[in-house]
């Protein structure tokens, strides 16, 4: 069992602190699901774990079993097995999937280890197949000329080919049409075992329905501010963000003063309350 | 990993094209060029009268001719320091086990006996300016194709040497044209009878292994009407310290449907100062495809040409050039239409690094015959640090009114989002640059034999490995 911990994580993107104190614990054999409105920063989270060079931590830790995963380099954190589902997965322009995913799992062999062509062959076929891809899928460039559905498929491809221990999954149902839905939902939840646990962003219930999740977060203005079972995800489902406010007190973001000369803005930077 | 640092290791560990052999030289002509080089370079060769005329009103034209107008600063050449013709073995050996045993051990390290066993149709390998091994195969006999030393042309073939060479490259061409025209020796020629087709590629490797040596390799290649042929050529070179001059002319005939491919990867070493004018008249209905890869030369210029001479002519140029520290790659292509019809494409890929330079110079002219011609050019550079420059100098002339030029250009540093990508697969920076480089030159090197793309494969990876920065 591997656990990753996030330790009151800050971070900012150009100078603007996006996460404001995270604190998420999984272990392998979870699947947890991170929720919350557009812009609160779940994406900046799980790029920030792989590495993304855009998000700069200012404060906090993330631990992949108690080793610092801030200290190391983006294919490093791979390596040690976290993957990142991402929501646009570059297009690489003359190479093909099958190289690119031979590079990458040659990337995480250990020197004695040897490459059997064959088993790689039918493994890639055996995935390509599960996620209902088209078979040319070896041959073609990684996620040239791709639709939306197909580059997302791609990912969850790479990453039963890569088996990472922990899969962030940022947003992978979006593009999806409903059979692609249940694919990649299904594929998913297959990986759910010991040595594997996942963290997903989604905004949708759909999803949630083919995978077996233990936990459910809310992120909203930078923290984690509730978590618990699935009957978070009906309840969001139903009735939106507004009664997680409500309960947990949480101020108007857009209400409040943006610069201006006067009182408030004296009392805000003094860190007086302002209402 | 480990692997790729073995491979490495044999490459670097004794610069795998770059080992020299001592052989002893039986004669050379001395430093320096004048006119009576040239008639000596005639008479060792043992040269018809009209061959020496050719050479000697080539070495007037070169004694007139100014610097290019334009490229690299080539004034650092000094033509009294170059030995203009060596001859390292006294007669041309048809048979393998008649080769002396130190060039058969260069051959043997270049691979070229597996390397014939699996793809060579036929052998022409050139050792320093002369050709030591020349094997033709049967089938190419019974199919009436000549393969063989332009020298032997000269003898063997007057009528087709008489009839083409200098025709399509002439001697008052450019200055460079004109010194090989002088003092050429070497170079492959090869005539492909009418509706002949070859599958299989012709192959020849080149290698310069005396300090200090110009190399003036002369090809001629005639595809006669409704013929097809693919022709490869090699260059490696030692590393030597001084500047070596390399001034060859391809020139090349495609008849009437007829079709030829030549492919090159040039890896000269760095010292190398490579001026190349390669260029093909291509008749009614012919397509003439040039696949050029620019890797080595200090100094590497080259623009190679299609002349669409005949009704629905089609030339294709794809080539990529890399520059290096200490590398001025001023390379492109031209194309020329002269005809109603005629189509071409330019595909350059060029990647800079570490300080090198790479320029694309290239050419599309459609004359007023040339109506409903097309033409569409592309050309996209990746530089790699701060340090490397590229520019693109294209020129475009249209001349009707019923002909169209399209020309697309980009120039990239290599994408941060597209190397996270990678990284986040597990792949380093420098794994990962290397697949968006091998990916970028992709639609150069899947035009490749399978043995070259190989071959070039390794030598970018050790390009990308090799430089400081």
């Amino acid at each position: 069992m591997s656990k990753l911990e996030i330790i009151d994580l800050h971070v900012s993107v150009d100078g603007k602190e996006i996460l404001k104190g995270v604190n998420l614990e999984m272990n392998t054999g979870e699947f947890h699901v991170l929720m919350g409105p557009n812009g609160t920063g779940k994406s900046t989270l799980v790029s920030t774990i792989m590495g993304h060079y855009k998000y700069e931590v200012t404060k906090g830790q993330i631990l992949l079993d108690g080793k610092d995963v801030l200290k190391m380099s983006v294919d490093e954190r791979s390596r040690k097995g976290i993957f990142l589902a991402m929501q646009y997965p570059s297009e690489i322009e003359g190479v093909t999937n099958a190289d690119f995913i031979k590079a990458a799992l040659h990337a995480r062999m250990a020197e004695n280890e040897k490459f059997s062509l064959i088993k790689y062959i039918k493994s890639f076929e055996q995935a390509t197949s599960q996620l209902k891809m088209r078979a040319d899928l070896p041959q073609r460039y990684v996620n040239v000329g791709f639709s939306g559905g197909e580059k997302k498929r791609n990912e969850i491809l790479q990453m039963k080919m890569l088996k990472p221990k922990f899969a962030l999954l940022d947003e992978i149902d979006s593009g999806l049409d409903v059979d692609a839905l249940r694919v990649v939902g299904e594929n998913v939840n297959d990986m759910k075992a010991s040595d594997f646990g996942a963290l997903i962003i989604t905004h949708y219930e759909r999803l949630l329905d083919y995978l077996d999740v233990d936990k459910v977060h809310i992120l909203m203005q930078g923290k984690i501010i509730t978590s618990g079972g699935k009957e978070l995800i009906a309840k969001i489902d139903q009735e939106g963000y507004d009664w997680v406010k409500d309960e947990f007190d949480l101020e108007d973001e857009q209400s409040r003063p943006s610069g201006i000369i006067g009182t408030c803005a004296v009392k805000e930077s003094l860190g007086e309350k302002n209402d | 990993m480990n692997n790729d640092n073995k491979d490495l290791e044999n490459i670097v560990g004794d610069y795998k094209y770059g080992f020299k052999t001592d052989v002893e030289n039986v004669f050379d002509t001395g430093r320096g060029l004048n006119e009576d080089v040239v008639r000596l370079i005639s008479k060792m060769k043992n040269e018809p009268k009209w061959m020496l005329d050719i050479r000697l009103k080539a070495y007037n034209e070169f004694c007139k001719k100014k610097w290019p107008s334009f490229g690299p600063d080539l004034s650092n050449l000094n033509f009294d320091e170059y030995i203009y013709y060596i001859k390292s073995s006294k007669k041309t050996e048809s048979s393998w086990d008649d080769v002396p045993k130190a060039i058969k051990d260069t051959f043997d390290k270049l691979g070229i006996r597996e390397a014939e066993q699996k793809y060579l149709a036929g052998v022409s390998t050139q050792f320093e300016s002369e050709v030591v091994y020349h094997n033709t195969i049967n089938e190419l006999e019974k199919k009436g194709v000549l393969f063989c030393d332009t020298d032997t042309a000269v003898k063997k073939y007057p009528d087709l040497v008489q009839k083409y060479f200098a025709k399509v490259v002439p001697a008052t061409d450019n200055m460079f044209a004109s010194l090989n025209t002088a003092v050429w020796s070497g170079g492959s020629f090869i005539y492909v009878p009418k509706g002949v087709k070859l599958d299989k590629p012709l192959q020849s490797y080149f290698r310069i292994n005396t300090e200090q040596m110009g190399q003036f390799e002369r090809t001629l290649i005639i595809v006669d009407d409704e013929a097809s042929v693919h022709y490869v050529e090699g260059c490696t070179a030692p590393l030597y310290s001084k500047d070596s001059l390399h001034a060859a002319v391809v020139e090349i005939y495609v008849g009437k449907k007829a079709y030829c491919r030549y492919s090159t990867i040039q890896n000269w070493s760095n010292n190398i100062v490579n001026l190349v004018t390669k260029r093909t008249w291509v008749d009614e209905d012919g397509h003439m495809e040039w696949i050029d890869g620019n890797i080595g030369a200090n100094i590497n210029m080259k623009y190679p040409a299609c002349i669409l001479a005949g009704s629905g002519a089609k030339g294709t140029t794809i080539s990529i050039a890399f520059a290096s520290s200490g590398q001025l790659q001023d390379t492109g292509a031209k194309m020329i239409h002269l005809a109603p019809n005629t189509t071409s494409q330019i595909i350059s890929k060029s990647i800079c690094r570490s300080g090198g330079k790479v320029n694309y110079r290239g050419m599309v002219k459609h004359t007023k015959k040339a109506t409903n011609a097309k033409s569409h050019v592309e050309c996209d550079t990746i530089i790699l640090d701060d340090l490397s420059t590229s520019d693109t100098i294209p020129t475009n002339i249209v001349e009707n009114n019923t002909s169209y030029i399209e020309h697309e250009a980009t120039v990239s540093k290599v994408s941060e989002e597209q190397l996270f990508y990678l990284m986040s697969r597990g792949l380093t920076k420098d794994q990962a640059t290397e697949m968006i480089v091998m990916g970028f030159i992709e639609p150069f090197s899947k035009e490749l034999p399978m043995e070259y793309a190989v071959e070039l494969n390794q030598l970018i990876k050790l390009e990308m490995k090799n430089s400081i920065g």
